[in-house]
């Protein structure tokens, strides 16, 4: 009877350890690609629990790659690939069989993989990584050699939502969902305070941390405050909670106020639809990180020599880095015409845009 | 902001969010009220979260329109029940160790759900769902003065779904025939086995039950929370659950009484930072609130609680 019970009990546990594994697909690239030494290009990357299908992060980047290796034609699999990560623990092990796999350049997708990353790059010095969303440094706090260190000015992007939310609130007031308090979210923030004082100074901002990426509950709760005090748009900064922040928002539509979300990091329209006939959607507008584009110039710069190593490369307006998002039908044409506006003083660096709370209190002073 | 105005953010989200809590608790008393301990809550709400978002994604697509989340949660009650045979058959028929096959139960569900989404969708998470739980007034009740805009305005139905079962739980474990021979079986089974009862049967029942009801508290969330199911829809609600039974001392009422004080902890420690006075307060402070609570609670004020005497122990026929 014992036996019998171990033996089932060790199936269970297998088959949950492999289907978890089956989930990411072509797991295992060409296991002896790097001994051929040829010398085309070859670029992979690692992506963190998302997938390359998340409809967020992961797929951007993997697009941009997709396209880049499409643009220079390379083969999949072999001239650019990507591994799956199930589990933070599985960022290490990808990233050493890739750079193992001889792939000149090797992306880290995602600010939760900077340790593993700067723990491989010391160990490989030869190694050519590339981290996005972060800066990888050093024991002695400077950047790493061999790593090329991928930001966005988000504080940008934010700036023309936070336009668009100025102008078009009706309470004067609009709130600010972030996820957890670092300093890449108060860029977010930032941004966003500042542009919707430029485009309302009377406005009133709320802001609040849920102290979670994943917690779609809190984000509905935080929202429901938000509406509940009177904001009528909120900007969400804030993952998987945000998904709180659409729930409640259609639940107040639905209930006949009218309320709005603006999205971030992508479109985010479709999470808002609660009329599919008539395609309506409670998302204003989104704030969207081109990670495409920063994969593709990385990639580009590299295969012509020039890895970015030791340096962060930010991506802005200018480098169409940051934007807001093509969907456009809730937006007024005056929010437009301001965004386009700011878009080219931003552009030509007559407005500043601050990124820290510092930089906004004396953004708004200056007002 | 006047105390009624606060009052009214906090109460209704306090009961939003408590709902899956409740519901799984539910689904824990049950089983360990019958001396099997059920980790699995965690992995059995994952797939009735899972089974809320797919079936109410293809109810729709089926014509079922609004009705769809509702048939989703009659499926998430009967896989949630047969996903919960594993757990039973190793845990009672195998005699194996409950926490055990619980934790498998809670490893299979993460790889299963998330694999099945990715065949059937081609991506890492369900599309979001149109139908979803959503929220009105009462009529009539949210019309009383003062209770009515606490408690019976800007509610979800299920949420009054799972307050009214838990008093049913607490009929059937307490008032009936079927309760008595569930709580022998977790307290002395070779007693109730002696008396006639089979243990076996009782306790296959028992954690099925649990199964079904942690299933519906997970599509609950699916449906009214989340709107779609991802790898991290359920992260850590299900053993929330298991702990508001064992605060609520494996009692149904008890379960009920500590899902809606994590809500309401929850729910302050939210909204807690935008009402004035509390606001002075760190927001770390109130982040960590509701655990602080908790603890202080279990520490302090709940007293003693005794878990069913059986509980963790296979039964073995004439073993002394």
């Amino acid at each position: 009877m014992k036996k019998r019970y171990g033996l089932l009990m060790s199936m269970v546990l297998a088959a949950g350890t492999l289907l978890s594994a089956c989930g990411g697909g072509e797991e295992e690239g060409s296991g002896d690609a790097g001994e051929k030494k040829d010398d085309s290009f070859k670029v992979a990357m690692v992506t963190d629990t998302g997938g390359v299908d998340d409809k967020s992060f992961n797929q951007s980047a993997w697009e941009g790659l997709t396209k880049f290796g499409k643009d220079h034609d390379l083969k999949e699999k072999e001239g650019y690939t990507y591994l799956q990560s199930n589990a933070q623990s599985d960022y290490r092990p990808n990233l050493n069989n890739l750079i193992r796999q001889g792939y000149d350049l090797v992306f880290g997708i995602g600010f939760l993989m900077q340790q593993d990353i700067q723990e491989v790059a010391n160990q490989q010095k030869d190694a050519q990584l590339a981290l996005v969303d972060s800066v990888a440094v050093g024991e002695d706090g400077k950047p790493l050699e061999n790593v090329a260190s991928i930001t966005f000015k988000e504080h940008q992007g934010s700036f023309l939502v936070g336009l668009v939310a100025g102008l078009q609130s009706k309470t004067n007031k609009v709130g600010f969902i972030g996820g957890v308090e670092s300093e890449l979210i108060k860029k977010f923030e930032s941004g966003f305070k500042a542009g919707v004082l430029t485009a309302n100074p009377d406005a009133e901002i709320m802001v609040q941390y849920a102290g979670d990426f994943n917690d779609a509950a809190k984000g509905a709760t935080i929202a429901s405050t938000f509406y509940g005090k009177g904001a009528d748009i909120i900007y969400h900064a804030a993952g998987g909670t945000g998904t709180g922040v659409f729930t409640e928002a259609i639940n107040q539509k639905k209930n006949g106020k009218d309320v709005w979300v603006i999205g971030v990091d992508r479109d985010q329209f479709a999470e808002g639809i609660y009329d599919k006939a008539n395609n309506k959607s409670v998302t204003l507008t989104s704030m969207v990180k081109r990670v495409d584009t920063a994969v593709y110039e990385v990639s580009k710069q590299t295969m012509e020599g020039n890895f970015p190593g030791g340096e962060v490369v930010e991506f802005g307006l200018d480098e169409d880095g940051v934007g807001i998002a093509p969907t456009k039908d809730n937006v007024s044409e005056e929010a437009l015409k301001m965004v386009e506006e700011y878009k080219e003083k931003i552009v030509n660096g007559d407005v500043k845009v601050p990124k820290t709370d510092k930089e906004f209190e004396t953004f708004k002073s200056e007002m | 902001m006047d105390l009624m105005q606060i009052l009214s953010i906090i109460i209704p989200t306090a009961i939003f969010a408590a709902a899956p809590l409740i519901l799984t608790a539910l689904g824990g008393v049950f089983s360990e009220r019958s001396g099997v301990v059920n980790i699995g809550l965690e992995g059995l709400m994952m797939m009735g979260a899972f089974v809320g978002a797919v079936f109410t994604y293809f109810g729709e697509t089926w014509g079922f329109g609004a009705a769809s989340p509702w048939f989703s949660f009659v499926i998430a009650i009967i896989l949630g029940a047969l996903f919960s045979l594993l757990h039973a058959v190793a845990s009672i028929t195998f005699r194996a160790d409950q926490v055990v096959s619980g934790v498998a139960l809670n490893f299979l569900a993460a790889g299963l759900t998330i694999f099945l989404v990715k065949k059937i969708f081609e991506a890492g998470q369900t599309p979001y769902i149109t139908h979803r739980i959503f929220r009105g007034d009462v009529p009539f009740l949210s019309e009383i003065p003062i209770i009515g805009p606490l408690l019976f305005t800007k509610a979800y139905i299920t949420s009054y779904l799972a307050i009214a079962l838990a008093f049913v739980v607490w009929f059937v474990i307490y008032k009936t025939s079927f309760g008595l021979r569930l709580r022998s079986v977790g307290e002395h089974p070779m007693a109730a086995d002696t008396m006639g009862i089979s243990v076996t049967k009782m306790r296959y029942v028992a954690v099925m039950l649990s199964g079904a009801f942690a299933g519906l508290g997970g599509a609950v969330y699916a449906t009214s929370i989340s709107g779609n199911f991802t790898h991290a829809t359920i992260a850590g609600q299900g053993f929330m659950a298991l702990a508001a039974m064992i605060f609520g001392k494996w009692h149904p009422i008890g379960a009920l009484g500590a899902a809606l004080f994590f809500g309401l902890a929850q729910s302050l420690s939210i909204t807690g930072q935008q009402i004035p006075l509390l606001k002075e307060i760190p927001d770390v402070f109130l982040l960590i609130s509701p655990y602080v609570l908790t603890i202080l609670a279990l520490a302090g004020f709940v007293g003693r609680a005794d878990a069913p005497k059986a509980i963790g122990k296979p039964y073995e026929k004439g073993k002394r």
